[in-house]
């Protein structure tokens, strides 16, 4: 079981989505039962890879499993090769958390076309997952393009009213992107080719690492995989497609959008971009943290102005994705460290506030802040669990969101983007304003619309769905210490093979320090 | 003279004509067979058909690691020939599956039809197995006489006429330009076999700034880029697709493309190669004037069938691309294109001979609103090709268009490959807007929907099957490319 434990995983949705087209198109509560069991079921298997000590001990790469794919002659030969390390180890594990809550949420929202929905889900989930474990240039890339047609039906078939410009505009961005980065990949593999590395590693990226591509070529390819990262993060002035996506999507779609694809720019940089091309990040860093910066403070002043709380939470993602960026780019311990839990928190937080938009749009089928006033009156749960999204969302301490941008901050201020990261911390108090100003709007105050006088406090499933995301609020908010020892390793090593490679390093992390923001 | 003619006839070599004998031979019968059948039936022609199309299969494969020259070597069987021969039979088994009902819908219900698409098929073989510019030329003819009558085969409908017509008379113009640029090469280097060609090529000093030569070249290419659709010799696809019976244009867009291709490819590697820089200069601008032309017009088509022809034109872009790396990986990567665009293309036609009510009316981009919810098989069906058509994975479409582009960059043309890229990116858009309608409009009302036909529905589970089967597993099929080179 354990040597298969990745590809079970993996391609466990895919098997139920097969099932799937065999039930009834009009049974629509055997559909949704049985796929929040698919997806139960494949979290379930992932679990072991949390409680697994190996990766606190040791930072390379676990669960390694390598198949000859396709082997052409002496032309090409792709491997099915996978594995899991620190690194991409919480984002399968947010991955498969996050997808039985998805399903749960379109209970009630998702009425039409069930079928197609449930099928297009466990299809995503699938191509979420091996995306994650690839270790392959070739099979990420498939991987890669099959995340992208389930949510272009998802976002087309069940959106909001804008929903085919939204569909169109988030495929043809993310196509894009990854086709410039498909040249990219054949330029490594040939260069690996032609530099003497065996045919049989295939699009292997372990190998690749080694690489010694010269400056001026590295400096072209950074930039090919960076823009369809950049894309896909999405960095400002990219970010374009994130709003409009996020608006129209449905409820499950927006959490899944936010807790899991976005995650994929970033990770491309980590895993990929970054190491891939040591030499020509240097050059690199300026530009992106700026952009990173760029994104916070943009982000959140734009989403300061919205009067659409989903489109406010959208927005939200922007900035909130500049920390994470901002983070990865210090290329310390702490920054990296800041990074990737922020991506899981993001993940987590933003999921959380676009199921809570989701409740009351349910209910009134309105996003407008103008609409609602006073619901804390009606619904004291709501309000509660809000309220605690809400300081996760700004990073409040005890919440899982200061442990995060504290670190990336600290990360990036001991490097050398101490600027930077003073202009970014004003983000944090963007965050403040706009999300408690949101807050406060919708939930605070009189009832002033005789709409909201009959509005129903949360129901048990509703509850249900949000009581592990406010588990992990507190849970990374208060002992982060359990992801960091499965992370650290992995993140050491990563920074180790960067300084092997010359990269102009700046001080690495200061121990005292480190260990106040750790709670050790 | 008498010892030319002896040493001819001692040179015949009937094993090396064998496929396209055994199919000529066939569309001889069902001819006879369909003149004395009922009209109306001829469901049992078409299925005879379908056998004929497999024996020869058979015959053909008997080819394959098993090179058969004949007549004074101005033909061959080699595996290349094989490889192109099959995937004209798998085009034209795909075509007469998909012809029958539609054929009966649309009140054309003749069995000459059949043995026709055997003919041109049988064109198609010899274009793939020549060696000889003459004997190139006669499988051209073949293939184009018979496909001039198929395209104008609904003799009362102005469009088919339309496209008949016009289709004959620049084909004629084309094969005119051909003809003389095979005069002009057979005058400069007194031979029409290519390998005296590319002898002649080889040893004489400055030939490729001999004007006739370079004149002879140019008009001969002519000739084989008009049947291929490529830029700016395309003009003739849109309306010729548009207006001729959807299955011919299915067979026109995959079979008639892959034997231009086969005969094309013979002739620059093996009689040409000796100026092969000059070549792929010129075949680098052709192939991007191509994929650009052909892409950007199709963002604004109306009709579903013009689209697929300007898609059509680009994808014949991407198959120039193999050309310009001109490699092992380029030019394997061109025959497996060929056998994927194949499966692609027919599919997506296939799909549409169901989606078209009688007369065609309604094959426009509008007219498919909500058909993913009234018909889900033929939606997804058409999905999976779209999908396959963008060259998305786990699609045959991403690894054809993978294997090409790689020979692009390997062979350093790696602008090249980005402009292939950003073409393919700007036609998502027009494949994408297909499936908008499709599922995200709501449904006509006024629309009447013809039945799914068991014989149709097999060729497009097949092509279903093929373009899965290519995109996940292609290494098999991939290494008997790599074996069909020269």
């Amino acid at each position: 079981m354990a040597d298969y434990l990745l590809s079970i995983m993996t391609f466990f949705p895919l098997l139920g989505m097969l099932f799937i087209l065999f039930i009834p198109r009009d049974n629509d509560g055997l559909l949704k039962g049985f796929t929040l069991v698919v997806t139960l079921i494949t979290f379930a298997i992932s679990l072991p890879l949390a409680f697994d000590n190996a990766f606190a001990t040791s930072g390379g790469m676990h669960y390694r499993e390598f198949y000859e794919w396709i082997k052409i002659g002496s032309f090409f030969q792709m491997n099915y090769s996978i594995g899991v390390d620190g690194i991409s180890l919480w984002l399968v594990m947010l991955t498969t958390f996050i997808m039985p809550i998805a399903v749960l949420s379109t209970w009630k929202s998702v009425e039409k076309h069930t079928k197609g929905f449930m099928a297009l889900l466990l299809l995503l989930e699938t191509g979420m997952l091996g995306a994650f474990v690839s270790l392959d240039l070739f099979l990420f890339y498939i991987f890669w393009e099959l995340m992208l047609i389930p949510m272009y039906f998802l976002i087309g078939i069940w959106g909001g009213k804008n929903r085919i410009y939204a569909a169109v505009k988030f495929f043809i961005y993310t196509a894009v992107g990854s086709l410039l980065m498909l040249v990219a990949i054949m330029f490594v593999y040939y260069y690996a080719i032609q530099s003497g590395m065996s045919p049989a590693n295939g699009f292997g990226i372990l190998e690749f690492y080694k690489l010694d591509i010269p400056y001026h070529a590295q400096y072209w390819l950074f930039l090919a995989f960076g823009f369809s990262f950049a894309i896909k993060v999405p960095m400002f002035p990219l970010h374009t497609w994130l709003p409009d996506a996020h608006t129209e999507a449905p409820t499950a779609g927006s959490v899944i959008l936010a807790a899991v694809l976005l995650k994929m720019g970033t990770y491309g940089y980590i895993r990929f971009a970054m190491p891939l091309f040591p030499d020509a990040l240097p050059t690199f860093i300026p530009l992106l943290a700026t952009l990173s910066v760029i994104g916070i403070i943009y982000g959140s002043l734009v989403a300061m102005m919205q009067e659409d709380v989903k489109k406010l939470v959208a927005y939200s993602s922007v900035a909130h994705l500049g920390f994470v960026m901002l983070g990865i780019f210090a290329m310390n311990l702490q920054g990296l460290a800041g990074g990737m839990i922020q991506m899981v928190n993001h993940g987590i937080s933003t999921g959380a506030l676009f199921l809570i938009v989701g409740f009351i749009y349910e209910r009134r089928h309105t996003r407008l802040i103008s609409e609602f006033g006073g619901l804390a009156h009606k619904m004291p749960i709501f309000a509660t669990i809000f309220l605690i999204i809400t300081f996760s969302s700004i990073g409040l301490p005890g919440t899982n969101g200061f442990v995060g941008e504290f670190l990336a901050l600290m990360g990036a201020f001991e490097a050398g983007l101490r600027w930077y990261a003073v202009v970014a911390t004003t983000g944090v108090i963007f965050a403040a304003v706009y999300m408690l100003w949101m807050y406060q709007r919708v939930m605070f105050g009189k009832i002033t619309n005789p709409a909201n006088e009959n509005l129903k406090d949360l129901s048990s499933r509703e509850i249900a769905i949000m009581l592990p995301l406010l588990v992990f609020v507190f849970w990374i908010g208060v002992y982060p210490n359990t992801f960091f020892d499965k992370m650290n390793p992995a993140l050491e090593q990563f920074i180790k093979q960067m300084e092997s490679r010359q990269v102009a390093m700046v001080e690495v992390q200061q121990p005292e320090i480190a260990t106040l923001i750790e709670f050790k | 003279m008498e010892n030319l003619a002896q040493e001819a006839i001692q040179n015949v070599n009937l094993q090396a004509i064998m496929p396209s004998l055994v199919l000529c031979c066939f569309g001889l019968v069902l001819l006879l067979v369909s003149v004395f059948s009922q009209r109306g039936k001829t469901t049992h022609v078409a299925w005879l058909s379908i056998i004929a199309l497999v024996v020869t299969g058979f015959v053909s494969l008997s080819g394959w690691n098993n090179p058969q020259a004949g007549f004074a070597g101005s033909v061959v069987i080699d595996n290349f020939a094989t490889f192109f021969s099959m995937i004209c039979l798998i085009a034209a088994a795909l075509t007469i599956l998909m012809s029958d009902d539609y054929l009966k819908r649309e009140g054309y219900p003749v069995g000459e039809y059949y043995p026709l698409i055997l003919f041109t098929t049988a064109g198609a073989m010899w274009m793939a197995s020549g060696t000889d510019l003459m004997t190139i030329f006669l499988g051209l003819e073949v293939l184009s006489v018979s496909l001039y009558v198929l395209a104008g085969f609904f003799r009362d409908q102005t469009k088919s006429n339309e496209a008949g017509l016009k289709y004959f008379f620049l084909g004629a113009f084309s094969t005119g330009f051909m003809l003389y640029g095979v005069a002009l090469l057979y005058g400069v280097t007194g031979t029409t076999k290519l390998d005296g060609i590319a002898e002649f090529v080889r040893s004489t000093e400055g030939v490729s700034s001999d004007l006739m030569f370079i004149s002879g070249g140019l008009l001969l290419l002519t000739g084989f880029l008009f049947k291929v659709a490529a830029a700016p010799f395309h003009m003739w696809t849109p309306d010729v697709y548009q207006g001729a019976p959807t299955p011919v244009t299915a067979f026109m867009s995959a079979g008639a493309k892959a034997a231009a291709f086969a005969a094309f490819m013979r002739v620059t590697f093996v009689a040409l190669e000796d100026i092969q820089d000059d070549l792929t200069a010129l075949f680098w601008v052709l192939a991007v004037l191509t994929m650009t032309i052909g892409n950007f017009i199709a963002l604004n088509q109306q009709d579903i069938k013009r689209m697929l022809a300007y898609s059509s034109i680009s994808h014949a872009g991407y198959a120039l691309v193999g050309l310009v790396a001109w490699s092992d990986i380029g030019f394997s990567g061109i025959l497996f294109y060929m056998l994927v665009y194949t499966f692609m293309n027919m599919g997506a036609f296939a799909v549409l001979v169901l989606v078209g009510k009688q007369g065609e009316e309604n094959l426009t981009v509008d007219g498919l609103s909500g058909m993913g919810y009234k018909k889900p098989f033929l939606g997804i069906a058409l999905c999976i090709f779209l999908f396959s058509l963008m060259g998305l994975p786990p699609t045959a479409g991403f690894t054809g268009k993978f294997y090409i582009f790689a020979a692009a960059v390997d062979s350093g043309y790696i602008w090249l490959a980005v402009i292939g890229v950003l073409n393919s990116a700007v036609s998502l858009y027009y494949y994408l807007r297909v499936m908008v309608h499709m599922y995200f409009k709501d449904p006509q009302e006024d629309f009447s929907w013809v039945s799914i036909n068991p014989a149709t529905a097999i060729s497009i589970i097949v092509s279903i099957a093929g373009v899965l089967w290519l995109g996940i597993l292609p290494g098999p099929v991939m290494e008997l490319a790599k074996l069909a080179g020269f």
